[in-house]
């Protein structure tokens, strides 16, 4: 067990696969002589040399596309697409061939490749730059989308994407690079498909992925701390497929719920666990799903207007303490 | 860059017989592709359908030029080019007709034909899908020092979506042995090359990549055979991709259902003159390589075959419904989704 930042967890990951396989190779634009946008590549071109660390052109299509079919023929590319705005160039690859050529062809060669890509607002870098559009990815079959959330998870999650005989899209976030955390040694994959409960709890169940999973636990730490509301946090960790039976299992012991994502509200991952939860735990619901989420504006630049847009913690204890009072359990845990 | 024209081959013995081959397999796709226009207009086949009508010298001229272990790409209209790279005909109509029995097992339809064991990676029905994806399958052939090429088809239209642009651009980059085959058949559904390309001589563009190209006449199967393994010998030699423009003319519709009203009569019956099938049988008749009692024996062969591959396809029973979700995953996972419709999410009163 070794503390580090999830940015070394993912460097040290990628670096311990490609020693591992020596079909595991790096894609991407400015991975090598510049050592990647947020230097999660830093050293392995001289380590690994041009074939297997390869720089691109800015082609998000083709690179990502030349992945799809290097993936069909048996290798097993690790693309970075340097934010997941840009991989909207690529959505035609993504959606349209990477998803569809295991099922179309009726399962006569599969696609192992993983796609790295940070998302994340809050870096001051207006409209474009800041959005969190892993719901387009998360919404098609035969794609894998997972979300660590953790240094933990970041290395547990990758070694489990790389070693996937599917496209998964590994989701990173620019406000969790430097964040830190307790790794384990040793080679654990993680399970894709598998939410966790990352901390217990018995009052309400905090939805989340990514940066909000971070946040998410925070806030459960206020709560109990300063007001003795036992939150529950279940970091979903993999949003395709995603694992209902633990959301619901959470709820059906807490009652309530508040989901907190970092997109859009309306359509977004919030809108599938609401769902979720109104179909695996009606009965057990005392009050009604909230969902925190980004404010439906194209992220702003101006500092002032960006925070009001995104979810903060604060927001989460807003949520909580509404949907708490709503049904007059607030007190119940309060001293 | 070179425009390769049309040299009449030596008459020798082993010519003849090469030709009277080539004669067959041409037949065969225009056969296949006439009994399937039929088959579709009786509602057996659905979906969009695109035909290789026209088109018949250039498909074999170019599988001629690659060998087994090569990689072929297409796009959607991918008919001829499955049954001489050596898919079975039976097998490639009951794709059509959507059945177990198909090569992509019922999945993929007239436009997504794709079968491993001939190394014909798909059928794309995204127009410039295949680039990237080619490309990719150069770039693994490159990382493991393998001697394959892979060929990958489009259409003219094609050449003006920005794959196109971006994956030439990475080719020459990486030295990838790819061959581009440009099928220009004058026509993007009604789109003239004209109207859409702003440099319509298309084996131009590769200049811009520093790929050489040429253009050859897409109606001459031994031209575009003989332009089309200059192409091969260099990217498996020299590991350089290639550009190759072959002209010819589309017989029929964009697709099936596509009566092509915005062609006049005189263009399509300049297209019709250029017939290639029609043109190598009065050619070898001509060059007394074989007599019309012959041909019409190829023919008569040709035609039991096509009747054959659609008695299999109407035999071979429907994907079973069980088999749903078969094909989402490679790699099982925990929590995948397997409902159907009306499924519920949760079971009822659980
Ligand atoms: C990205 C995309 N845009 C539009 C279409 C619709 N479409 C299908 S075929 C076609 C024309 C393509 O022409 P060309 O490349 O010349 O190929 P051809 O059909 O002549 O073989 C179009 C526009 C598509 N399938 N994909
Ligand atoms: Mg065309």
């Amino acid at each position: 067990m070794a503390v580090m930042s999830y940015r070394q967890a993912l460097h040290d990951t990628l670096r311990a696969e490609m020693l591992r396989d020596p079909d595991v190779f790096l894609m991407g634009e400015e991975i090598g002589r510049f050592e990647g946008s947020y230097k999660i590549t830093a050293g392995l071109l001289d380590e690994f040399g041009p074939k297997r660390v390869r720089d691109t052109p800015i082609a998000e299509e083709g690179f990502t596309g030349a992945a799809v079919g290097a993936a069909m023929l048996g290798l097993r590319p690790v693309v970075e697409i340097m934010t997941i705005n840009f991989s909207l160039l690529a959505l035609d690859q993504i959606v349209n061939h990477a998803a569809k050529i295991y099922g179309m062809f009726g399962g006569q060669r599969s696609v192992p490749m993983v796609i790295r890509t940070p998302g994340g607002g809050g870096q001051q870098l207006a409209a474009t730059h800041s959005q969190n559009v892993e719901l387009f990815y998360a919404f098609t079959p035969g794609l894998k989308v997972v979300a660590p959330s953790s240094p933990a998870d970041a290395k547990a999650l990758l070694l489990a994407s790389i070693r996937d005989n599917d496209p998964v899209l590994f989701l990173e976030n620019l406000a969790l690079y430097n964040t830190k955390g307790e790794v384990p040694d040793g080679d654990q994959p993680a399970e894709i498909g598998r939410a966790a409960v990352t901390r217990e709890g018995t009052d309400i169940t905090l939805v989340a992925y990514s940066r909000m999973a971070h946040v998410a636990l925070q806030v459960a730490e206020k709560l109990a701390s300063e007001e003795g509301i036992s939150a529950e946090v279940v970091d979903l960790r993999s949003l395709r497929p995603l694992d209902r039976p633990t959301i619901i299992e959470s709820v059906k012991k807490t009652s309530c719920a508040v989901v907190l994502e970092d997109d859009w509200l309306t359509y977004g991952i919030g809108a599938e666990v609401a769902a979720s939860i109104s179909d695996g735990a009606f009965d057990y619901l005392d009050a009604p799903v909230r969902r925190v989420a980004m404010a439906e504006v194209p992220l702003p630049y101006a500092k002032s207007l960006e925070l009001a847009a995104l979810p903060s913690a604060n927001d989460a204890v807003t949520a909580v303490h509404q949907t708490l009072d709503a049904v007059g359990r607030r007190s119940v845990g309060a001293h | 860059m070179a425009t390769t024209s049309r040299k009449r081959p030596a008459r020798s013995a082993k010519n003849s017989e090469e030709l009277l081959g080539y004669y067959r397999q041409m037949l065969l796709v225009r056969r296949f592709e006439e009994r399937t226009a039929q088959a579709y207009t009786e509602a057996k086949i659905g979906g969009y359908c695109h035909l290789n009508l026209g088109e018949e010298a250039t498909v074999v001229g170019l599988m001629a030029a690659i060998e087994e272990r090569d990689y072929l790409f297409t796009n959607y209209r991918d008919h001829g080019y499955a049954l001489i790279r050596g898919m079975d005909p039976g097998r490639v109509m009951a794709e059509l007709y959507g059945r177990q029995d198909g090569v992509s097992k019922g999945w993929g339809g007239s436009m997504h034909l794709f079968d491993t064991d001939v190394r014909q990676l798909g059928g794309y029905g995204i127009v410039g899908g295949q680039l990237p994806l080619a490309a990719g399958a150069a770039l693994a052939v490159s990382y493991r020092d393998g001697d394959e090429v892979v060929m990958c088809q489009m259409g003219d239209g094609t050449t003006n979506i920005g794959a196109f642009h971006e994956t030439l651009n990475m080719a020459t980059l990486w030295d990838l042995p790819i061959i581009f085959v440009v099928v220009n058949n004058q026509l993007g559904m009604g789109t003239t090359v004209e109207m859409s390309s702003a440099e319509p001589e298309l084996y131009k563009r590769a200049s811009a990549y520093r790929m050489e190209s040429a253009r050859v006449d897409g109606n001459d199967v031994i031209a575009v055979r003989d332009a089309a393994k200059v192409a091969v010998e260099r990217a498996r030699k020299e590991q350089k991709p290639y550009l190759l423009e072959t002209v010819s003319g589309r017989l029929k519709g964009h697709s099936v259902v596509d009566p092509a009203a915005y062609r006049s009569k005189d263009e399509v019956e300049a297209v019709r003159a250029q017939d290639p099938v029609a043109g190598l049988h009065d050619q070898l008749i001509a060059d007394k390589v074989a007599d019309a009692d012959q041909l019409a024996e190829i023919d008569a062969d040709v035609h039991r075959i096509v009747k054959a591959a659609v008695e299999f396809a109407e035999k071979s029973p429907a994907p079973e419904v069980s088999s749903l979700f078969d094909y989402t995953y490679a790699s099982p996972v925990p929590n995948d989704s397997r409902r159907l419709p009306s499924d519920p999410l949760f079971p009822v009163g659980a």
